[in-house]
């Protein structure tokens, strides 16, 4: 018995081998679109990791730097050197479709291009760490930016990937297997059918053959028994 | 295309050095401030958002949410205290997620 009820009909047959083809064609195709989003998501996730480890140490180098320039600055007056930035950020943010997921991409700006524009601050009241401190966070802030963008779209990836590996799954293991034992089923069922209805009209045409024998015996001694008396008349 | 922002939200000491660079800077120390904060940063033109590992490793829920969302990339960075590895274990996690096991 098939694990879904169908009808065993001619018109369900011919609708689930319809439904079996589009299943294989879809299985198919999720199938090459899975890998393909995991070849991405493998290039993807590479990047990610060495970005990831490259900015997390040039961080922890800047906050370094912020420590010491806060151990020779009051916190007053560092808060007061950085309060007012010289620099300004504008992000333009657009997508880009890998396999119908939409991953972005930033470009950013930066309002003051000079490298040297960076200091928010006069030099007389700060010290030289605050600098350094400065130029660490401006050096790892590109690829911040990229890490971003890496690491968003590397979930957003996975996401799809996990998606779309349960589909692929779910028709390949489940869906298809069902839709052939129910083909099985429907088919075989016909089969018993169209056998059983063959057998009845054999017994039928047997019960007919026999009674038309059993009629033409007894027409046969009905004649002997009146040619019978006729002869011994005779 | 439009113009977007960037967000940097942590404990003071761990974010006030991006303010030099121009970057927007939500310093927040509680993790209830910090959720809200979020929540309202996310719905405003942030496309990033970078949050130190300290704060949130508080906030998981807001951390998943954020992970399915296309704006915004909620990314996490180290604080004053280092790198904690969390980072690594959302790259990692996003790995197991896709492949089905961790296999870099």
């Amino acid at each position: 018995m098939p694990s879904i009820h169908v009808n065993p009909t001619r018109q369900e047959l011919t609708r689930l081998k319809t439904r079996l083809r589009t299943s294989i064609r879809g299985h198919k195709l999720l199938k090459d679109k899975r890998d393909e989003l995991m070849k991405q998501f493998m290039d993807t996730v590479r990047e990610n990791r060495a970005l990831r480890a490259k900015v997390e140490e040039g961080l922890t180098r800047a906050h370094g730097a912020f420590t010491v320039a806060s151990a020779l600055m009051s916190p007053e007056a560092m808060e007061q050197a950085l309060l007012y930035p010289k620099q300004s950020v504008e992000l333009e943010l657009s997508f880009r479709n890998v396999m119908s997921v939409n991953v972005p991409e930033y470009h950013f700006q930066t309002k003051n291009d000079d490298p040297g524009e960076v200091y928010p601050y006069g030099f007389a009241a700060t010290s030289g760490e605050l600098d350094t401190a400065v130029d660490a966070l401006a050096q790892v802030f590109e690829d911040m930016l990229r890490l971003a963008q890496m690491e968003k779209s590397a979930q957003l990836l996975s996401e799809e990937i996990q998606k779309t590996r349960r589909r692929v799954n779910a028709l390949e293991y489940v869906k298809i297997p069902q839709m052939e034992e129910a083909i099985k089923y429907i088919t075989m069922k016909l089969d018993e059918n169209e056998r059983a209805a063959t057998i009845r009209l054999m017994k039928v045409k047997d019960m007919l053959l026999e009674q038309a024998i059993r009629e033409k015996r007894a027409a046969d001694q009905r004649a002997v028994e009146t040619f019978g008396q006729d002869a011994s008349a005779l | 295309m439009s113009k977007y922002k960037i967000g940097v939200l942590g404990d003071r000491e761990s974010v006030l050095g991006f303010k030099a660079l121009g970057l927007e800077v939500f310093p927040v120390q509680e993790p209830g401030q910090a959720r809200a904060l979020l929540h309202r940063l996310a719905r405003e033109e942030y496309a990033i958002l970078y949050i130190t590992e300290t704060l949130a490793a508080q906030l998981p829920e807001e951390m998943a949410r954020y992970r399915k969302a296309l704006t915004p990339a909620v990314i996490l960075i180290p604080g004053k205290e280092g790198s904690r590895g969390l980072g690594m274990d959302n790259v990692r996690a996003a790995i197991e997620q896709a492949v089905g096991a961790d296999i870099l």
